[in-house]
């Protein structure tokens, strides 16, 4: 299958390694990878802060780098739920009717990597080594919005050499919620805190997600803590072999 | 705070809560414990999502159609022999119930049901023209007692703990001084006052959770009896709706009948659901009277996006599973609607120029929990996206607008995206220390008062693409 890479913009600037993950493992499936080099962002910050007409310029560029694609992948659940839950509300919102059919017509095809992996192509072991302790936080949107279900879990299970530990409360959010995080830190503080305590109860190594926004949130507030336990997205753990540790 | 209008900015009042740690722990034992008890009897219908979906046509079916309802109830509450009064505001709705009151020259009235006599402030209002108020249900009764606000639709006083309540009541009810803090003991109390209260009370006033257009039968459903007390002995009854409580048919009622116990207090079936059609001569209140309430509903009702926001039948599921009511409590949102459905409701009701309710659609991290648990599938993260536009199109230019917009264009294209990361790993530099962030400036600052933040790479994705390709070539 040809697929478009949409790597999404937090994952280009800061975490380059989980694109490179998500390449070497939808090449290591035997599919095409290509890379628009004209995509940047989504345009979810923009309209989760109120900012419909920046959004709306996001959105309709997204349409433009992307009508013609096969299928469009992205190591993101909260950048994939913008694209099929939100998209269409906002060119409602904006009264663009056009833009409301284009993305109407685009969203089907735009996936996050694990419901990809698992549900269109059908793979739940990719064939990954990856010799850690490690738990899982399930993203909301990845949870609430595109209903991902247990794929992630599914592709976990399959990691040879490792341990999966169980969550406690991890279906609650984490705290982040984009500039959530930034407007009402106390609150976002006191979510975050209840989450790192849990991951530390774990015992584990690593916590690992689908969204590399939500473990930024995590990941500084575990490093706030000096707690040692570290945060990898969960495209370099798929990508990990016992010739090539990639996380 | 006193009726919708918070009194503080979100942030602000939910710091000061966050920051308690024996309010954040009784409100995480109250939140989870109803939590689990929702999922376990919801999980008993196999049907409950069609049941939701039922629930949420039916509600729009009446809204769709408010008006015709709404003539429709008023003529058939009359031809029952009830009477109908129409309220634009709070203001009017208030001056109804006092003129009513007046008509009896009664000094005290018995209340029941009141989130909807909050909002429009009643007691208040009562209390200087000499009328004197008695919430009936007892977390109400607790609230009152104690001259605080409620913060939780259906466990007003979930914040309040046992012992202090037994000092209260030992304090404040007429005859007990030496009451032990037993649950039985402290419930006795308060039923031997509020008896007392039911039989010699000439006037009552109650809340409405459905009123049905055809027949014209009004609802009330609730857990303790004190409603029905209220809705029978006195001589004069006045109940205060919201105009979207209306449905149309007798037959709507009974998808509510099995969505909001189970969505609201966990039960299979409310112990006390009382229906009443007018008068009956010489049984029950022998006057009754129905205050139709907008206050901003008509308003709510004209926006597409914000309309699913009165299909809202005051469950507080959205409550009991949301990680920030769960930090903060209902007193943070400064708002009798607290919690996720006040974050949307508030601000609409004072139609989005209150500056202090303008920042409750920020009081989210749009986990999306709220809209899973909803009976009538309000889907709350959507409309909390929608009004944060509509409080930053009222703003107008501000710096955080102007960063949005440069973002927007680094954004614009992938070129001048690259351009703008090469600049940040340059302007990073003397906010590193140690290999991460530890103190940003600004607007920022938020980020770092309890995270740290990862530096950026030396090598973004594109360009490592990019070199990729340069390289298999």
């Amino acid at each position: 299958m040809q697929i478009d890479l949409f790597i999404t913009c937090i994952n280009d600037a800061m975490f380059p390694r989980t694109g490179q993950a998500t390449v070497r493992l939808l090449e290591r499936l035997g599919q095409t990878v290509r890379f628009n080099a004209n995509q940047t962002c989504c345009g979810q910050m923009h309209l989760n802060t109120g900012y419909r007409d920046d959004a709306l310029k996001l959105i309709r560029k997204f349409v433009d780098d992307y009508r013609d694609a096969e299928v469009v992948v992205m190591p993101s659940g909260s950048c994939a739920a913008m694209v099929r839950e939100l998209y269409p509300e906002a060119a409602r919102w904006g009264g663009d009717h056009d833009l409301l059919r284009e993305v109407e017509e685009l969203a089907p095809r735009v996936y996050e990597l694990s419901e990809f992996l698992v549900n269109t192509l059908g793979v739940d072991d990719v064939g990954a080594y990856y010799p850690h302790r490690v738990t899982y936080h399930p993203t909301c949107h990845a949870m609430r919005v595109l209903r991902v279900g247990d794929a992630p879990l599914k592709l976990l299970r399959n990691v040879r050499g490792m341990t999966l530990l169980e969550l406690e409360g991890s279906e609650e959010c984490c705290g982040f919620g984009g500039t959530f995080s930034v407007k009402n830190p106390d609150v976002s503080a006191a979510m975050l805190a209840d989450k790192t305590r849990h991951i530390l109860d774990t015992g584990a190594e690593v916590c690992t997600a689908g969204d590399n926004s939500c473990l930024l949130h995590i990941g500084g507030g575990l490093h706030r803590l000096r707690s040692g336990v570290g945060t990898v997205h969960l495209a370099e753990i798929l990508a990990s072999t016992e010739q090539e540790v990639f996380a | 705070m006193s009726g919708l209008h918070p009194s503080k900015p979100f942030p602000e009042a939910a710091r000061d809560k966050v920051n308690q740690p024996q309010l954040r722990a009784n409100l995480r034992k109250v939140t989870h414990t109803i939590r689990e008890k929702r999922l376990r009897a919801v999980g008993e219908l196999p049907h409950w999502e069609e049941l939701r979906l039922l629930g949420e046509a039916t509600k729009d079916a009446s809204l769709a159609n408010l008006s015709d309802r709404l003539l429709q109830l008023e003529a058939s509450v009359k031809a029952r022999g009830g009477q109908v009064h129409w309220a634009r505001d709070a203001a009017e709705a208030r001056e109804i119930v006092v003129r009513i009151a007046q008509a009896h020259q009664v000094d005290e009235l018995i209340k029941v049901k009141s989130i909807t006599s909050d909002e429009i402030e009643l007691n208040a209002t009562l209390q200087e023209r000499g009328i004197h108020a008695i919430e009936t249900d007892l977390a109400e009764l607790i609230v009152q007692l104690s001259h605080d606000t409620p913060s939780h639709i259906l466990v007003p006083a979930i914040h309040r703990n046992r012992a202090e309540i037994q000092a209260l009541f030992n304090r404040e009810l007429p005859g007990e001084g030496g009451l032990s803090d037993s649950p039985a003991e402290l419930a006795g109390a308060a039923r031997r006052y509020l008896r007392h209260k039911f039989l010699t009370t000439k006037m009552a006033v109650s809340g409405v959770n459905f009123a049905v257009a055809e027949t014209g039968t009004v609802c009330v459903v609730e857990s303790e009896g004190n409603g029905r007390m209220c809705l029978t002995l006195p001589e004069v009854l006045v109940s205060i709706m919201g105009i979207e409580k209306v449905l149309e048919r007798w037959e709507d009622l009974s998808v509510f009948m099995e969505l909001l116990p189970r969505s609201s207090t966990a039960e299979r079936m409310n112990p006390y659901t009382s229906f009443w059609s007018g008068v009956t001569p010489g049984d029950g209140p022998q006057e009754f009277h129905l205050i139709l309430l907008d206050n901003g509903r008509t308003e709510v009702l004209a926006d597409a996006t914000g309309r699913q926001t009165l299909r809202c039948i005051r469950c507080s599921a959205c409550l009991n599973v949301c990680p920030v009511y769960e930090r903060t409590g209902g007193h943070a949102y400064g708002s009798v609607y607290p919690g996720p459905i006040g974050a949307i409701l508030t601000p609409q009701l004072l139609g989005m120029q209150d500056k202090n309710a303008n920042t409750l659609p920020g009081a989210s991290s749009l986990c999306g929990a709220c809209f899973d648990a909803c009976p009538v599938r309000i889907n709350i993260p959507q409309v909390l996206i929608y009004l944060r536009g509509e409080v930053t199109a009222e703003k107008g230019v501000t710096a955080e607008a102007l960063a949005m917009k440069t973002v927007g264009y680094a954004m614009s294209s992938g070129w001048r995206f690259e351009g703008a990361l090469k600049l940040a790993r340059v302007g990073q530099g003397p906010l590193v220390k140690g290999g991460e962030i530890t103190s940003l400036p600004g607007l920022l600052g938020g980020w770092t008062q309890s995270r740290d933040l990862k530096t950026l790479p030396p090598q973004s994705f594109r360009e490592w693409w990019k070199e990729r390709e340069r390289d298999s070539e």
